[in-house]
């Protein structure tokens, strides 16, 4: 497309030449609207209407291939009196925090390393992101077998250094169940902060920190009052995200345990599945899935509006 | 940065902690490659030193190939990837476009639309999305996913790329417009062109999510002609309490290499749509 230095200035009038030179399709609102309508049309009829027909599902007593009445709450009344919903919850809860929390020291123990001048970091970085694009269900069947109750191959290193002399179950004790789903979305997320706050850092000019060192800042000073505040908005936008699919995590509970053993590690999403899916009750599962949204709703606010403020 | 002056320092800041985290983030691919590698004799013995293959073998990718429909799965994935790419990036740059350069009633709703509808996860989704498949009677259908799948993508595509849109000088556009390009022509001719990168990134990322899904193929996807790899390796060898694990990482590894390859192939680009919307918002 040639661009001649004349016509970059700018048309004194826009609006007269719009009218007689373009049809109605020039006009902007017009054009605008045409252009979004596929897409908007699509996530009102895929997005939208499943979300608001899961709420009149979670009111319905529906199974699946019979038809639902109306029962109003009865559904949530239901689940509050469940100890196992309750345990559920807490079991989302302590996956999410504990998982994050590793996460968020773990990505930054990376980045920091990363950032450091070395031979080959572009390979490596690489590399490391691996655990996050290959696909989890695939990986996390490499983990089950790292956690098998007989041929484990951390309870063979443990055993053969003689730490131990008995196999950990890791997946058939509730404790070390939840220890081990935490361990592997740690493993598949980490990376994710570590690339993410990497780029945060390499928009960190090393004059700050020659002029901190000058004026006598130590280590631990420079990385307090500099590094920290920098990658700020970035740790703040990554640990959101991270959060909202840790809280709402499907694939690696249910591949790992199935929210087992005694549903030691069922969290909403596949106590969701199995009520909803594997027996069929429609309704209650909607029910529960919805248990998840008041913590996702303030969530999703928090973070759009951060993510429209720039 | 104040880098290590002695071999001593650097070892401790810099080579200790990158070798743990190499093992740690790649040992369990390892584990997969050469678990599908090894006979069950010492897949299944607590005695053999399980770190290395001692009698490497292929049977396990044999019997994958000639047991399972595994070609077909992959056929299947493949096929859903691309098609759902392909349209997530069309509707994507669709609505992004206008969203990032044009004023218009209604733009801060869609465009608080679009940010929403991208954070709202599937488990939200899945069991009213279930009912509504059935009733349209895609049950089993690969156009059940393919469906399905762009929900998660179109978000993502467009929050993307309107990043991108935003950064083509405006003149650019006003240029090609005086010269008589009509509001089309100027987006595809002169504002795509340019916003290549960021076309690569929404691809390469869609493709990949799209590789990843499990969840909707799991519900949707219950006949062996038309599952994916993920869940066609999950349903079909674990059996009851019987896992075929030889077979099960052979399905892992060769269902990972078209992802890691594109991969590798767009690193740069990857890691771009990773950050841009972290760092650059």
């Amino acid at each position: 497309m040639a661009v001649s230095p004349a016509s970059v200035a700018r048309p004194a009038n826009r609006a007269g030449r719009v009218a007689t030179r373009r049809s109605i399709f020039e006009r902007e609102g017009v054009f605008s609207w045409v252009m979004l309508a596929p897409g908007v049309l699509f996530l009102l009829a895929f997005v939208a209407y499943p979300f608001f027909y899961g709420i009149f599902l979670s009111l319905e007593d529906r199974r699946v291939a019979s038809a639902g009445t109306f029962v109003g709450l009865a559904n949530f009344a239901t689940q509050a009196q469940d100890p196992v919903f309750w345990q559920v919850t807490r079991n989302t809860f302590v996956y999410t925090i504990v998982a994050t929390l590793l996460k968020m020291v773990g990505g930054l123990a990376m980045a920091l390393v990363i950032n450091q001048r070395f031979r080959g970091r572009n390979l490596v970085r690489a590399f490391l992101l691996l655990p996050f694009i290959v696909p989890t269900v695939l990986s996390t069947v490499a983990w089950m077998w790292i956690f098998d109750p007989t041929f484990s191959v951390i309870n063979w290193t443990l055993r053969t250094t003689g730490v131990i002399t008995q196999n950990f179950s890791w997946l058939g004790n509730a404790s070390l169940a939840m220890v081990s789903i935490i361990i592997v979305n740690t493993w598949r997320g980490l990376p994710f902060y570590g690339i993410t706050l990497l780029a945060g850092l390499q928009t960190i000019s090393p004059d700050l920190y020659e002029a901190a060192a000058i004026d006598g800042a130590g280590v631990v000073q420079r990385f307090w009052y500099i590094t920290l505040p920098v990658i700020k908005p970035v740790l703040i936008i990554v640990t959101m995200f991270s959060v909202i699919f840790t809280f709402s995590d499907f694939q690696l509970p249910y591949i790992l345990t199935h929210g087992g053993p005694a549903n030691a590690t069922h969290l909403f999403a596949t106590y969701a599945f199995d009520i909803g899916m594997s027996a069929g009750v429609l309704g209650m599962g909607a029910a529960v899935a919805l248990a998840m949204l008041p913590a996702l709703a303030g969530l999703i606010v928090a973070l759009t509006l951060y993510l429209r403020r720039e | 940065m104040v880098v290590g002056r002695t071999l001593f320092a650097r070892t401790i800041q810099l080579y200790l902690p990158l070798a743990f985290f190499l093992v740690a983030m790649l040992f369990p691919f390892y584990w997969m490659a050469i678990t599908s590698i090894k006979p069950n004799r010492e897949l299944y013995s607590q005695k053999v030193m399980p770190l290395v293959v001692h009698q490497p073998t292929l049977t396990h990718y044999i019997e994958l190939f000639d047991q399972t429909n595994f070609l077909l799965w992959t056929y299947n994935t493949m096929l859903v990837a691309v098609v759902t790419t392909v349209i997530s990036l069309v509707l994507g740059v669709m609505m992004a476009y206008p969203l990032a350069r044009l004023n218009f009633p209604g733009a801060a709703i869609v465009a608080i639309g679009v940010a929403a509808t991208y954070l709202v996860p599937q488990p939200l989704l899945f069991i009213p999305m279930a009912d509504i498949i059935n009733r349209l009677d895609l049950g089993n259908t690969l156009s059940a996913v393919m469906l399905t799948y762009p929900t998660l993508l179109i978000p993502f595509c467009a929050w993307l790329l309107m990043g991108y849109f935003k950064s083509v000088p405006r003149e650019l556009e006003e240029a090609a417009r005086i010269d008589g390009a009509s509001r089309a022509q100027a987006m595809l001719r002169v504002v795509l062109p340019l916003c290549t990168p960021g076309l690569l990134s929404a691809g390469i990322f869609a493709f990949t999510l799209a590789q990843n899904e499990f969840l909707y193929a799991l519900i949707f996807l219950s006949k062996s002609e038309v599952r994916t790899v993920p869940v066609g390796a999950i349903t079909e060898l674990i059996r009851g309490d019987v896992f075929y694990w030889g077979q099960l990482m052979a399905a892992a590894l060769l269902g990972s290499v078209p992802v890691a390859v594109i991969y590798s192939f767009f690193v740069e680009h990857y890691v771009a749509g990773l950050t841009v919307g972290a760092v650059k918002n």
